[in-house]
């Protein structure tokens, strides 16, 4: 089982709003949203065209003026230089991308960037301040948990979220709760090694 | 006189051999390292590609008109004009370059380009035909071969075993997909950023493509994740970046592909299928050798698996068949043609081994001359891997006799590869305000290139690795090679301990005044340069190089060059201990041992590293990876990662990594590590899984699907006999 969480509730998945889209292609380019029903709820509908998003991400708050159908993912990366997310399977398939939004992780390349205004969102560069790193960060350095490290800052804020969630997690709980990431080198004894660092509390000294 | 350029003995290295952090590490895993996918350039436009969804086809006709008159498209590029043969589905037929991803997508979909479609062949079961192989367009004889006399050899066997073994098509599946971000400041000059294995060659084969001097074009990479051998040459998608942005006035055009198209077209390991027979005398000694192997390495063919591999079976005879078909590009993957060629041998010695009632590692220790010129290593390895796998005292014959539906099994399987230092060219200056800089045009895939390249420096001049400063990743540093075939840390380590032997004595000659004494007798230690024989004579490493007044020290270090300082050739022995669920098929990797000679180890964290994740590799191709055709759309059925599926955390079991090195192995100097420990995990737990469950599933991945069917396959025989 992964750790990893749909964003379910009001907002609109990737799937119903390419649904819904068809119904307003015709209609005349505004700014700002119109409210349709859909699927017996109502639901704000952006676009066509582009519309402002402002986003809060590692505590700052970043404006850009996006189409409706740009994810978050592709926000972060593009428009606002945030790359610590890695666009690699972008369908939610590998956790490359995992950021934490309102303390939950999600997979940034299954979100859309306008469903994610009013969220805390927190990414691998936004762990620590510049010149720190994070304890998660740092145990993954002290185990050579990473090879090209691609997939690491994914690995990071998945292994973050489920350690701030079960603050008591055993390793073997840990190996399931990251079984939603993955990496091509081969890097898992590794981050085996910073796992059982990290659920020793994180009171450990650094690995071999 | 000449410089005798050693490696320190053992208790002499400071650094060398020492267990140190990754010095990427922290950039890394804070999300900062940037990588070319990361980059985002300014006035950057996007390109994507409209693809060819046949696997064999002719462009007849392309309409670009109605994207070229949407808003936000730059530039529109034929890259297989009408006219052009497509031999596989996903290739590139036009590109365009827009101001964001949504606007060049939308313009892909706007492209109308019609084909005439070509018979196509992406399967690769079939047993060629070999009277019609040879005139067949579908088929290549690659390799007849016969030595000994293996008609004779046959006779005189006692046990003869035949059976069918193989492995499919897989993908490399890089993280980072291809793909480059190409500028023209202005039309003298291209300016490259490209996720690539190979800094220092992308120029010239893009300036072939282009019709450039690649002395105009500069390349540069800081981080790049994953290659595994497909991202040594240019792609159309590196030449297509630079030709659109030329187009579109020399803004910078960054060309990605997305994930489908990165497992359809990025490159592929080529399938191996073989039928094999061998013969022993009954006390195990291997006499005879014959196998009729083919395999797709799509058009371009993918060479011809070494068998029988590691074994040199004195009595052979061998045919090959290259299938030629429409499955995607292969390109080299991780040992190329030593994991397909391993499963291929050890899996057949395995099954001959069972008919003798021996247990395999009886069997390859009574043949273990026949391992020349490894036999020793092996044998070494063999006794090491014993006991850290318990070998000896759990092994059981062939089929797990205790109750219940689980079956545990164990396998073994040898491998080797080269692994010598490829040509490599380093400048390393000392300052006279102590500080020193190194130079290269090598990149760093994620072997740990930048600690092994520290550890080497800081250990020979006795100063901290973070007081060095290295600059990788750019052609306009001195010439090194592409980082392929294990090749990388023994060209970097041995050109740059020379360079900086001689810039330390260049240092010593000047230093040698002020501390009253000769070059010869200084060494360079704890940040130091003192008197060998008299530490309180010593200066600080700043006061020394303070002596070389307004004169900076570059020295130039290249590997090949005098002293030995890497050689080639190592020996691995794996072993595999697994878990059959006989109900449901599922196999599970208890633990796997890896023992791996290398020769001196650099750096022993990072070599590691190097084959636990080989190992792990090797997991993830021995029970999932396989690139899966529809022989009706001529397409990839599974290009996606959820059905491409990788090894996960929890698929690995217990992982035990032993280096060979010290006394009898360091001596040969530094060799390659990476490909060697990929080869051995299909073989061993191929073999494991026969072990437990007392039947072989003949072909990789060992999916629950295959492990049931050769399970009913033995019921149904057994039942008929």
């Amino acid at each position: 089982m992964s750790d990893q969480e749909d964003v379910k509730g009001p907002g609109i998945s990737r799937r119903s709003f390419l649904k819904i889209s068809a119904l307003t292609t015709s209609a005349p380019l505004v700014l700002g949203p119109t409210v349709l029903e859909v699927e017996g709820q109502e639901v704000h509908v952006y676009g066509p065209g582009k519309t402002p998003v402002t986003l809060n991400v590692n505590g700052r708050r970043l404006s850009a003026n996006l189409e409706p159908r740009v994810t978050l993912l592709d926000a972060l990366r593009e428009k606002f230089e945030v790359t610590g997310p890695k666009r690699v399977c972008d369908r939610g398939l590998c956790g490359a991308c995992t950021v934490m939004m309102d303390n939950k992780a999600v997979y940034a390349c299954s979100v859309l960037a306008i469903d994610a205004q009013g969220k805390q969102i927190v990414t691998t560069d936004g762990l620590a301040p510049e010149g720190k790193l994070h304890p998660v960060s740092a145990a993954f350095v002290d185990n050579d948990a990473q090879q090209c490290g691609f997939c690491t800052p994914g690995f990071v804020m998945a292994t973050k979220a489920f350690l701030d969630k079960h603050p008591n997690a055993t390793k073997e709980d840990l190996h399931r709760g990251l079984g939603g990431n993955f990496c091509r080198c081969g890097t898992y004894a590794g981050i085996k090694g910073a796992v059982a660092q990290l659920s020793g509390g994180g009171q450990q000294k650094g690995g071999a | 006189m000449a410089t005798d350029y050693k490696w320190p003995a053992a208790d002499q290295r400071t650094v060398i051999g020492k267990r140190m952090n990754r010095v990427d590490g922290p950039v890394k895993s804070s999300g900062r390292a940037k990588y070319t996918y990361d980059l985002v350039r300014p006035n950057m436009l996007y390109a994507h590609g409209v693809k060819c969804p046949y696997a064999h086809a002719k462009v007849t006709k392309i309409d670009t008109s109605a994207a070229e008159k949407m808003p936000g498209v730059v530039a529109v590029l034929p890259i297989n004009d009408v006219g052009k043969e497509i031999f596989w589905a996903g290739t590139d037929v036009v590109a365009v370059a827009a101001v964001d991803e949504p606007t060049a997508r939308d313009a892909v979909r706007a492209i109308k380009v019609e084909y005439e479609q070509l018979p196509h062949l992406v399967l690769d079961e079939k047993e060629p035909d070999l009277s019609e192989a040879e005139k067949s367009e579908w088929y290549k004889v690659a390799l007849k071969e016969t030595s000994g006399d293996p008609t004779s050899a046959f006779q005189q066997s006692e046990v003869v075993h035949e059976g069918y073994y193989g492995t499919p098509v897989i993908t490399h599946c890089c993280l980072e997909t291809h793909g480059s971000i190409s500028e023209w400041p202005d039309s003298d000059h291209l300016f490259v950023h490209i996720s690539t294995q190979n800094v220092p060659g992308i120029a010239e084969q893009l300036g072939k493509a282009i019709d450039f001097p690649a002395s105009n074009i500069h390349v540069h990479q800081d981080h790049v994740g994953g290659g595994f051998g497909s991202k040594l040459g240019l792609d159309p998608w590196g030449v297509a970046s630079a030709q659109l942005s030329k187009k579109a006035g020399g803004k910078p055009v960054k060309m990605m592909l997305d994930r489908k198209p990165e497992l359809e077209t990025a490159g592929c390991r080529p399938s191996a299928r073989a039928r094999v027979k061998v013969g022993a005398k009954k006390d195990g000694t291997l006499l005879a050798w014959e196998s009729y192997s083919w395999g797709t390495g799509g058009v371009g063919g993918g060479g011809s698996p070494p068998i029988p591999y590691v074994w040199k079976v004195p009595n052979q005879q061998k045919q090959h068949v290259n299938v030629v078909n429409n499955i995607g590009p292969s390109r080299a993957w991780r040992a190329p043609n030593h994991p397909q060629a391993c499963v291929l041998t050890m899996c057949p010695l395995d099954d001959l081994a069972a008919k003798l009632n021996m247990d395999t590692f009886d069997f390859v220790k009574k043949n273990i001359d026949l391992l020349d010129p490894r036999s020793k290593i092996y044998s070494e390895e063999l006794d090491v891997a014993d006991k850290l796998m318990g070998w000896k005292a759990r092994w059981h014959p062939r089929g797990d006799k205790t109750a219940g539906p689980v079956k545990q099994g164990l396998g073994l399987a040898l491998h080797t590869w080269g692994g010598r230092g490829h040509n490599s060219n380093t400048d390393l200056t000392i300052h006279p305000d102590g500080s020193v800089e190194v130079k290269m045009g090598t990149q760093d895939i994620g072997t740990g290139t930048r600690t092994s390249i520290l550890q080497v420096v800081s250990d020979t001049l006795g100063i901290p690795m973070d007081q060095i400063n290295l600059l990788i990743g750019d052609n306009q540093y001195p010439r090194d090679s592409a980082s392929g075939g294990s090749s990388t840390i023994g060209g970097v380590s041995s050109a740059n301990f020379r360079a900086a032997t001689d810039a330390k004595n260049q240092l010593f000659a000047k230093v040698a005044p002020a501390l009253n004494a000769q070059p010869g007798d200084l060494e360079a230690a704890d940040g130091r340069v003192r008197v060998a024989s008299d530490h309180n004579r010593s200066l600080s490493w700043k006061e020394a190089c303070a002596k070389l007044g307004a004169t900076s020290i570059t020295a130039h270090g290249t590997n090949p060059g005098e002293g030995d300082l890497t050689n080639s050739g190592v020996g691995g022995v794996q072993m595999a201990d697994v878990s059959v669920d006989t109900e449901t098929g599922i196999v599970k990797i208890n633990k796997m041992v890896g023992v791996q000679d290398c020769g001196l180890v650099i750096s022993p964290k990072q070599a590691e590293s190097q084959v636990l994740g080989a190992m792990i590799m090797g997991i993830s191709y021995s029970l999932y990876e396989e690139k899966v055709m529809d022989q009706t759309t001529g397409t990839m059925l599974n290009s996606n990662m959820d059905m491409y599926r990788l090894a996960g955390l929890g698929d690995v079991g217990e992982l035990v990594v032993h280096l060979m090195s010290g006394p009898g192995y360091d001596e040969r100097g530094v060799i390659g590590i990476g490909e060697p420990p990929t080869v051995s995990p299909g073989a061993a737990i191929s073999n494991a899984v026969a072990n437990a469950i007392g039947v072989r599933v003949p072909f990789l991945p060992l999916t629950p699907e295959r492990v049931l069917e050769a399970l009913e396959k033995a019921e149904s025989e057994g039942a008929k006999a």
